[in-house]
């Protein structure tokens, strides 16, 4: 991969902040926490015939983000960002863009819709692999473990699930709401891939993304709520709140942009 | 029904391939099955959330996919899957549930399925089959598979009369020619009526019509029943179903639309369990009123 990943997450979060901006829209934390993995994900890992699944749909604009970066989405695209009368809404639509394959928004769905392909493709003999970001709240939803056992048990090596363990979630911190614990030691007890690595480390994203798996694989990313704004950092109330001028500014600037 | 279910996918998998999976159910029944699909053929294990979602993908990839369970099993307990991953989406996924109505009997509530295509009909692109006899499965498996979108399928127990031999499939069917008003029952309640009607002098009987699809968007009644109809002047309607969100509304709302309602409608539908109490499905028919001789007794076609 001869990108520069470091540069182009640099632009990425800018250009996501200011799509936010400008649609008045929040759901900034998570987005940022992610914004790494999917543009790793987007430049440097999927090919044609492998499928992506949101399955934290509240990144939405992450993902729209990431398409743009790589060249599947143009900035007037961008600038419908929850407008009236758009594609681009605050959780996605699916049936307009290769690159979004479901709607997502209601946690625990995805890693189900991503089993079901990876399935697909095994069954019928078709390459492929299939990603699936989801959030570390959304293992609350019992669903999810549904479908970890199913994913364990059908042994789906072609299918690798991305957790953006950020630590925070709707009203709160994961552990002081229903503690998972470390997850990664959980998951591994479903005789899974599990591996833990820093989710802002693009080298090691890349690493992680590409390397070849022999079973289901889990990557625990490790996250920062809010990554690369110092006031948006580890604070949950940036899982709503939308920039004003002033901290849209103050932003950019901490970005360099 | 459900016999016949297993042999008319064990034809259909030869000529339209096909993922099937249940959740956990099927024991003396699907076997055939399974045996005919080999690594098609899943059990998704008791986890019905995701098996419709895992159904979804599958269909999202190109492959169509048949869920199976007990009738509540897989549209109440799914219903968020199957509205945002299969109907958002258009899937070709087929959902079966077993045991419509009160057809678990004495199982008790949980395993009634009385809202199921009331429910499901809510839903963008949905449509329900609800077959009356068993041979009608093949004809509706067969339409099924050909339309490529989000189904359900209601088994029941198929009961028509004795020696007699129902007419080919088709979404709306008259099986009783009469002089009185029109009946039209809901699935396999058209088998016990039709045997119930045979019984009356034809000047007393009602016109007796078996309906097995909807929505009536999709499959609206005949003009030979809408001709009957403008006739008598008088339209009933009885399914094991509750009355909101069930064909009796939805037809009573057509007929309003197409501006040719009846002058008199009645609706023998689900009430639940009045009595509190539980048994076989011919027990709960009858305290609902849905049994034949409550129903022709009501519509004054038999002696009180």
């Amino acid at each position: 991969m001869d990108l520069d990943l470091p540069a182009l997450i640099r632009r990425a979060q800018s250009r996501l902040l200011t799509m936010h901006f400008e649609a008045k829209v929040g759901h900034l934390g998570g987005n940022l926490s992610c914004l790494d993995a999917l543009l790793v994900l987007h430049h440097g890992v999927l090919g044609p015939e492998d499928v992506f699944v949101l399955s934290k749909g509240h990144s939405a604009g992450a993902l729209y983000i990431a398409l743009w970066s790589s060249g599947a989405l143009t900035d007037e695209q961008l600038k419908q960002d929850h407008r009236d009368n758009t594609k681009l809404s605050g959780h996605p639509a699916a049936g307009w863009h290769a690159g979004i394959r479901f709607a997502t928004g209601s946690l625990g769905h995805g890693l189900g819709l991503a089993a079901g392909t990876a399935l697909s493709r095994k069954l019928s003999g078709r390459p492929g692999r299939v990603f699936c970001l989801m959030s570390d709240g959304e293992w609350q939803e019992g669903s999810a473990w549904e479908s970890l056992v199913f994913i364990a048990h059908q042994k789906l090596n072609n299918l690798c699930v991305l957790i953006d363990a950020n630590g925070l979630q709707g009203f709160g911190r994961v552990d002081a709401i229903a503690s998972m614990g470390d997850l990664a030691p959980r998951l591994a007890t479903f005789h899974v891939e599990v591996e833990s690595l820093d989710g802002h480390d693009p080298a090691a994203l890349a690493k992680a993304l590409g390397a070849a798996q022999t079973g289901p694989k889990f990557l625990v990313l490790n996250t920062v709520k809010g990554h690369g704004v110092s006031f948006m950092q580890n604070r949950m109330e940036w899982h709503y709140l939308s920039l004003d001028e002033a901290q849209y500014r103050a932003a950019l600037k901490e970005l360099g942009a | 029904m459900r016999d016949a279910f297993c042999k008319g996918m064990v034809a259909l998998g030869a000529a339209h391939p096909f993922v099937f999976l249940t959740g956990d159910l099927g024991f003396k029944a699907l076997e055939p099955l399974r045996d005919s699909l080999g690594p098609r053929f899943i059990n998704a294990g008791v986890a019905e959330q995701n098996m419709v979602s895992v159904a979804a993908g599958l269909a999202a990839d190109g492959q169509p996919a048949w869920v199976y369970s007990i009738a509540p099993f897989i549209y109440a307990r799914p219903f968020e899957q199957i509205r945002n991953d299969v109907c958002m989406h258009n899937l070709d996924v087929k959902l079966v549930g077993n045991g419509g109505g009160y057809a678990y009997g004495s199982m008790g509530a949980t395993h009634h399925a009385l809202e199921d295509y009331g429910v499901l009909l809510t839903l963008r692109h949905m449509r329900a089959y609800i077959p009356a006899f068993d041979e009608d499965v093949a004809a509706v498996l067969a339409s099924m598979a050909a339309r490529r979108h989000p189904s359900y399928l209601r088994l029941g127990r198929g009961e028509p009369p004795a020696g007699s031999t129902p007419p080919s499939y088709a979404p709306w069917r008259m099986l009783v020619d009469g002089a009185g008003p029109v009946l039209v029952a809901v699935g396999p309640l058209a088998g016990s009526l039709w045997s119930a009607c045979l019984g009356l002098p034809r000047e007393r009987r009602p016109q007796l019509w078996a309906l097995s699809e909807l929505p009536l968007a999709d499959c609206p009644p005949p003009e030979a029943l809408l001709a009957s109809l403008a006739g008598s002047g008088e339209l009933a309607v009885v399914e094991e179903h509750v009355a909101q969100g069930g064909a009796g509304q939805a037809l009573a709302a057509w007929l309003m639309e197409a501006g040719r309602a009846p002058a008199r409608f009645r609706h023998f539908s689900a009430r639940g369990y009045p009595s509190g109490n539980y048994g076989s499905q011919s027990f709960h028919r009858a305290e609902n009123g849905l049994d034949a001789a409550s129903v022709l007794r009501a519509m004054g076609r038999l002696a009180p």
